[in-house]
């Protein structure tokens, strides 16, 4: 097989691995400091069963996200050597502090923050409860920044074909950045909301109705209400922006192959690429046209305007249906969980199992944007600066094809056993808790105790 | 000469990534031997034995987050060559990160009766990590040839580096548990060391050998008289370490730490014989720090964001040390 497409595959089986569990842990970061701070607030103690369960679901992401992190911090050097050689004096500052400033501080108050309760006063805790949050939000907010200037790329000059740093705050506020970056947090608030409602709703199938698992569900469902409006309306900006910086990449997804006004938008198609028509079409006249200029006769650029330089059409038009198609479920439900624990102070049976089922509905949109952004971008690595094919390394196809057998077989194990472990957690629930002690919290992960006088 | 940004900047950058390493190697070293351990612990001693790591093995890798980062963004360059060349034994070390990595959450939260299996993947992959490091160092002194008698000097480093680790391991474990098992990690660490001086000899003699440019770094007038403090100086710390940790644990529990920080003063001086035999080159006799840097600038900028940010790092690693001093126990031990 083709040396190229291998290292695509594998690049992409290793982010794909690696950001379902960021997705995860930098919302969970913050719901967790919202429990801790509840229970330091009103001290009761169901607040603190949650922050106690939910600690140790972090913990576990948590360590899928480092290994596998650490795994695409290598993947650059052995997969794209071109990548470093052309954009490194942009990219390299950039992973820099997003080690920097982010990985250790993320590392170091886990340490305390799992493992320290008994050994640091209340706040201290608390207040690495909130660096852990703070830690992994800068680094989403450091690899946004990179990845949106491959994207859009901006404030650099090329000398002697190589990219010198020009203006670092266009660098890394760069045009696609700032939709890029609250996209992807609400995307992981969102996809948080729906795992903790998801294994919470679980657990009162299974009859557990402690007041732990109660207020994780509401605050859970509220939360994915609040935040699904927002995340729809920045959606639709970032669209707007990708229109205007990377118009072929639209044009794509909404399978648009001829510029023109009244622009149709299609709900249901088979693009075929060979003939560039689509089949089996069905449209709502105007539609495209309406949200992607707000006007009906607006006039929308097609791909007849980058006709043999475009990226692939049916995975981009697909990706982002499914993206947009679970965001409008997330919506519903939502809002139907909400007004039902408002009107009656309890989750009902059909909405337990609604929630259940899009337990890991956050994960689905967050891969599919990701395809949608990073497919988009093709036959770019960095966009009109670098092709993909320019980056590739020289490793031989067998050598590439051996170590991603061996990831894929890695990582479908890991990932049966992290959701197998989820809802094993979800069924022996949290333990039950004694006295309100201060040195109640526990993680299971073993922890180190002063023999003599720690507490 | 180091006005010239051009010089000083990537030799400042070559100091950091070799500090980093140096930093990894030694605390990652010591959880990295604390889980080749496990092949001889019971499980009651494996409780307490994760206990005493649990708070720090996150930070320690992130050194090797750092050392692979600086690589990567000060000498491009020399990162495709030496990940291109090291392909399949870095592929194994991550292999080997991810399994233990993920064993040390899986082995308390998974069903009781997977504990073993986990418990087993946390050695194995402690051990892989272990060896591919090992087997990489091998390969990098030797220039990063690929023959029969350079894999075969790489399987040797492979086994003495993961006997140095286990070494730091045992170490740790004196330092940090007491009872039995501190008794017992003390024979562990001392068969460790002896294992890790064969290997310490092994690339002491080999890297002159290989090369001719090593050789006569080492073996000319006035170097040699310089520099003969340094193996000296590690015979005397082999010699004093094994004498130690055959009377490990001293009454009142006193000197608990002498041997990590003896263990580790030993991983220095290799490292700095290291350092001195293949200054100027990132990768041995091809290619110079000064050859391989990025641009003057973008240096600058990641040197503002190190000279402020490493020392806070420095500070808040520190402090969760000094948070979790003392003896380690599994008795915070849930489920
Ligand atoms: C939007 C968020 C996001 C994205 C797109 C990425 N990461 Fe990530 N990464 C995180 C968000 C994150 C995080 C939330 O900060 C993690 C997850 C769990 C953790 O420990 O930190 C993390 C961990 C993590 C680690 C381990 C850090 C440690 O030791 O604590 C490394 C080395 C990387 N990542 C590297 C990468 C690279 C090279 C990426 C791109 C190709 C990448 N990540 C994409
Ligand atoms: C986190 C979520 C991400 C996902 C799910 C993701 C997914 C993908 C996928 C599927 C591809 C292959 C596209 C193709 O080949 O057609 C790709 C390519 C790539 N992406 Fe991403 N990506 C993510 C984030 C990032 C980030 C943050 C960066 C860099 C900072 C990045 C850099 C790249 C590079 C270098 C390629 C290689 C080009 C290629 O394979 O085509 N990605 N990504
Ligand atoms: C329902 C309305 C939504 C709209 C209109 C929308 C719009 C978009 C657009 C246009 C992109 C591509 C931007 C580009 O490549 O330049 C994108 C990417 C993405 N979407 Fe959505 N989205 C929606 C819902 C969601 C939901 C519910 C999630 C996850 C829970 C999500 C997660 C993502 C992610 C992770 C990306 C890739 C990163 C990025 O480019 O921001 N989206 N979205």
């Amino acid at each position: 097989m083709d040396p190229l497409a291998l290292a695509r595959i594998q690049f992409a089986a290793n982010i794909s691995f690696h950001i379902l569990f960021p997705a995860i842990t930098i919302g969970l970061g913050w719901v967790l400091l919202y429990f801790k701070l509840r229970y330091v607030r009103s001290r009761d103690m169901a607040w603190m069963d949650a922050y106690r369960f939910w600690t140790k679901i972090f913990a576990l992401s948590f360590a899928m996200g480092v290994v596998s992190g650490i795994t695409m911090s290598f993947q650059f050097g052995t997969n794209w050597p071109g990548f470093m050689e052309k954009v490194g004096n942009v990219a390299g500052p950039l992973l820099a502090y997003e080690v920097l400033t982010a990985f250790f501080l993320e590392a170091v108050f886990l340490g305390i923050m799992l493992f320290g309760f008994r050994r640091v006063p209340g706040w201290v805790h608390t207040l690495a409860t909130f660096l852990v949050a703070a830690g992994t939000t800068l680094s989403a907010f450091w690899i946004i920044a990179l990845n949106s200037w491959m994207q859009t790329p901006a404030g650099y000059d090329i000398r002697d074909g190589v990219i010198h740093a020009a203006d670092w705050w266009a660098i890394v506020f760069n045009p696609s950045m700032p939709y890029r970056l609250v996209h992807m947090l609400l995307a992981s608030g969102l996809t948080v909301s729906f795992l903790v409602a998801g294994l919470s709703a679980y657990r009162w199938l299974r009859g557990d109705r402690a007041d732990a698992v109660k207020r994780a569900l509401g605050t859970a469902v509220r939360l994915a209400a609040i935040l699904i409006p927002i995340q729809i309306f920045a959606g639709d900006q970032h669209g707007l922006n990708t229109l205007e910086h990377q118009p072929a990449k639209v044009a794509a997804m909404e399978a648009n192959w001829t510029t023109g006004a009244n622009v149709p938008l299609i709900l249901f198609a088979w693009p075929d690429e060979a003939n560039r028509t689509n089949h089996f079409e069905i449209a709502i006249p105007d539609g495209a046209s309406l949200i992607l200029t707000h006007d009906p006769d607006g006039v929308v650029p097609g791909l007849d305007q980058f006709e043999g330089n475009h990226p692939p059409v049916a995975p981009l038009f697909w990706g982002f249906r499914i993206m947009v198609g679970i965001g409008l479920l997330m919506l519903a439900v939502s809002w139907w969980g909400t007004w039902r624990l408002w009107r009656r102070k309890e989750a009902s049976p059909w909405l337990a199992r609604a929630l259940v089922a899009m337990t890991f509905s956050g994960w689905i949109a967050t891969l599919a944007g990701w395809y949608v952004t990073e497919i988009g971008r093709q036959p770019w690595l960095v966009t009109g600066v670098l092709t993909t094919a320019d980056a590739a390394s020289k490793t031989p196809a067998p050598m590439i094809l051996t170590t991603l057998l061996m990831y894929l077989a890695t990582y479908a194990v890991l990932l049966g056993a992290y959701v197998t472990v989820l809802f094993y957690l979800a069924r022996i629930g949290a333990k039950p808790t004694g006295e309100p002690e201060e040195g109640a919290i526990q993680t299971t992960l073993g922890a180190a105790n002063v023999a003599a006088g720690g507490n | 000469m180091f006005e010239d940004p051009a010089i000083w900047l990537p030799f400042t950058f070559a100091a950091l990534m070799g500090l980093s390493i140096l930093i990894y190697v030694v605390l990652d070293g010591y959880d990295l031997g604390v889980g080749l351990l496990f092949a001889v612990a019971n499980d009651d001693e494996k409780d307490r034995m994760i206990g005493s790591i649990g708070p720090f093995w996150d930070a320690n890798e992130t050194w090797l987050v750092l050392a692979v980062g600086l690589l990567l963004v000060a000498f491009p360059i020399a990162h495709g060559v030496i990940l291109g060349a090291l392909y399949l034994p870095v592929a194994l070390m991550l292999l080997g990160l991810i399994l233990r990595g993920v064993a040390f959450e899986f082995r308390v939260k998974a069903h009781a009766r997977y504990k073993r299996l986990w418990n087993r993947l946390f050695f194995i992959g402690s051990l892989v990590t272990a060896l591919s490091q090992g087997f990489m160092l091998g390969l990098y002194v030797l220039g990063l040839e690929m023959t029969a008698a350079h894999f075969a000097f790489a399987a040797l480093t492979a086994i003495c580096v993961a006997a140095g680790y286990a070494m730091l391991g045992g170490a740790w474990l004196v330092f940090k548990t007491d009872g039995d098992l501190q008794i017992r990690a003390a024979r562990w660490a001392r068969i460790g060391l002896v294992a890790s001086a064969i290997g310490f000899a092994a690339i002491s003699a080999a890297s002159p050998l290989a090369s001719p440019r090593i050789f006569d770094k080492w073996f000319a007038f006035p170097e040699i008289a310089l520099l003969s403090p340094l193996p000296l100086l590690a015979g005397a710390a082999f010699v004093g370490l094994f004498a130690l940790l055959g009377r490990m644990p001293l009454k009142n529990d006193r000197w608990a730490i002498a041997p990590f920080l003896g263990g580790a003063a030993i991983f220095v001086l290799a490292f700095a014989g290291l350092a001195y035999s293949f200054y100027p080159y990132v990768v041995p006799d091809r290619l110079t720090i000064y050859e391989a840097a990025s641009d003057p600038e973008s240096l600058l900028i990641m040197l503002y964001g190190a000279v402020i940010v490493v020392p806070v790092i420095a500070g808040y690693s520190a402090l969760s040390y000094w948070i979790f001093r003392g003896k380690a126990s599994a008795d915070l031990y849930d489920h």
